[in-house]
């Protein structure tokens, strides 16, 4: 059984995303290609090439794959899944927007988001926000699946696969216009080892910066937000973690006046370590923090910021 | 759907092209697919036996991102916001459920849509299903977009909107925070991990909506009247002649591991001192 994972490419190397989905596919199959999808993107090929565990990088250049635009990695792909029993990509935004319009076009039922590999043809995923668990069995003979990164160790480095071009799609009936990415120093927050999140208690936008920003500073770590923050426009919405916005599975997950709303803890409930800051003893986030603080976060803070010195 | 030149189309539309008109495109027939999901205010509960999540005496409504994509048909024939007056001038909405789903419909009906369709069906049917359902919708009724929402709050595949748009060979805009109807494209901005990113697709297409498009409206009680007189057609699933199969067994369902309390730390202090010993500072 071979099975190919499509990287998730950023400019001349692939994300984390790539090696955690390459460590599901290792448990389907020990055949496992690796496709780089994207105009200049030779670099992130090689990097992905030294993925430990992997047979062979396929790399697609066209102009038209830039951007990773559905109707165009579709056509890519398609072309390319007669050798493979598996197609895996990460449940990131683009993953989630090209697989199921590969598995149409293969008239395979995707499967979404898994969290475990059962078997060959079993996987858990979560439904519902992530308040129930699925353990479903796909009948299809071959397995479409986006992968929940934090759900999965990164496979190592160390590997020396060889690199090889095919065939890139051109652009179909849809074309890039513009992208606005948010330029930051920090940690990207699906990938960062520490989070800090902030929820409506910081009560602005400035009050919320000031106290966030430094101290995501100080740790080296992502800023996240809750869902009151982000619609009360105290923080912008790629920081909201979440049902609704994000999922993280950081190693020390610090929230900050957050009372804990089942929309949020489904966003990052699975963290090794959940610390809280909250005035309310009462609030619902400190029956999943690991360790809680009662007291309100102008005086917590500023202590917490002295104590990591 | 037909184009007019409109001198001053509004902000919306410069920043996609040179000139100070643009052509829009108005009277488009919007299709927008709803479902009929668990309330997103009510927990989910899974059911003893694993054999799913109880939806007995649980309130139903219609699913939040479905909501969203109504609100923007309806702003589009009203030509609210930055959209031109008459951008659609058909709304119809289609559901494939329960019977129940009829008033999943009628709520849309009452937000402002003309139309409704209901393919009943007491099978929970997979996204790949409900995708070609809804391709020979678009077949019959050869809808100028289809709009619907990124995804339903129980499945949460995330997947019919791009499954419908590979089955009709059209071009998908997932996740889109802004709409904007000019030069017979829809141009998008899409939510995208890290940003936002803007892709104009040519219409026909498949548009699927997020969170920060619009709030939706309550329908007002005059409205609510008049969806009541408001036509909705009633099929069977078996009238479409599609194959609806499931490919997917669920072998269980269960609830996620419980996270239980930790403890309460007095200071600043001893909390780097604990998270010190836990390794991760």
């Amino acid at each position: 059984m071979a099975v190919l994972v499509i990287a998730d490419r950023d400019g001349e190397t692939v994300r984390d995303t790539t090696h955690k989905t390459v460590t599901a596919a290792l448990k389907l199959s020990g055949e496992v290609d690796i496709l780089v999808i994207g105009q200049g993107s030779k670099a992130a090929a090689d990097a992905a090439a030294k993925i430990a565990g992997v047979r062979k990088v396929l790399l697609a250049e066209s102009a038209g794959l830039g951007h990773q635009l559905a109707e165009a990695v579709e056509a890519t792909v398609v072309g390319l899944a007669g050798g493979y029993d598996a197609i895996l990509s990460p449940a990131t935004t683009d993953g989630k927007n090209f697989m199921p319009r590969i598995a149409a076009k293969l008239d395979v039922a995707p499967i979404s988001d898994i969290m475990e590999v059962v078997s060959a043809d079993t996987f858990v995923r979560p439904i519902y926000a992530g308040n129930a668990l699925e353990t479903i069995q796909s009948g299809d003979g071959k397995k479409i699946i986006t992968v929940r990164p934090t759900s999965f160790d990164a496979a190592a480095e160390g590997g020396s696969a060889s690199v090889e071009s095919v065939t890139g799609a051109n652009a179909g009936k849809s074309a890039f216009v513009n992208e606005e990415m948010v330029k930051s120093d920090r940690p990207e927050l699906g990938a960062a080892k520490i989070v800090v999140s902030g929820g409506r208690a910081l009560g602005s936008a400035e009050e919320f910066h000031a106290v966030m920003d430094p101290l995501a500073d100080k740790l080296g770590a992502a800023v996240g937000a809750s869902r009151a923050a982000v619609d009360a426009g105290y923080a912008p919405n790629d920081y909201q973690v979440g049902q609704t916005g994000k999922v993280v599975a950081p190693a020390l997950y610090i929230a900050i006046g957050i009372s804990g709303a089942i929309q949020h803890l489904a966003g990052m409930k699975d963290s090794k370590v959940i610390v809280a800051i909250n005035k309310d003893a009462d609030a619902p986030i400190f029956q999943v923090a690991d360790y809680g603080i009662v007291g309100d976060y102008k005086t917590v803070v500023p202590e917490l910021m002295k104590a990591l010195g | 759907m037909t184009r007019r030149y409109v001198d001053r189309p509004g902000e919306a539309y410069h920043s996609l092209t040179q000139h100070s008109g643009a052509f829009v495109d108005i009277n488009m027939k919007v299709l927008v697919p709803v479902k009929r999901v668990i309330d997103y205010n009510v927990k989910a509960r899974v059911k003893a036996d694993q054999t799913g999540v109880d939806l007995a005496n649980v309130k139903m409504s219609m699913n939040p991102f479905d909501e969203i994509a109504v609100e923007e048909a309806v702003r589009m024939k009203e030509g609210k916001e930055h959209h031109a007056a008459g951008t659609a001038s058909e709304i119809v909405v289609v559901s494939i459920g329960v019977t129940q789903a009829q008033e999943t419909i009628r709520t849309a009906l009452a937000m402002g849509a003309d139309r409704g369709l209901l393919i009943q069906s007491d099978a929970d049917l997979e996204p790949l299903a409900v995708a070609k359902l809804l391709k020979a919708v678009v077949d019959e009724e050869k809808p100028d977009m289809v709009l619907l929402g990124k995804q339903s709050i129980d499945g949460d595949n995330n997947a019919v909107g791009q499954m419908l748009a590979a089955l009709l060979d059209w071009p998908q805009a997932t996740f889109a925070g802004k709409i904007v109807i000019a030069d017979g494209k829809a141009t998008v901005t899409r939510e995208v991990d890290g940003g936002l990113q803007t892709l104009a697709a040519t219409l026909p297409a498949v548009v699927s909506v997020d969170l920060r498009l619009n709030t939706p409206r309550y329908a007002s009680l005059p409205n609510i009247m008049k969806a009541k007189k408001k036509e909705i057609a009633v099929k069977a699933v078996a009238d479409y002649g599609v194959d609806t199969a499931p490919r997917l067994k669920v072998l269980k369902v269960t609830a996620p591991p419980q996270r239980s309390a930790g403890i309460k730390v007095a200071d600043a202090a001893e909390l780097v001192s604990k998270l010190k010993t836990a390794g991760v500072l």
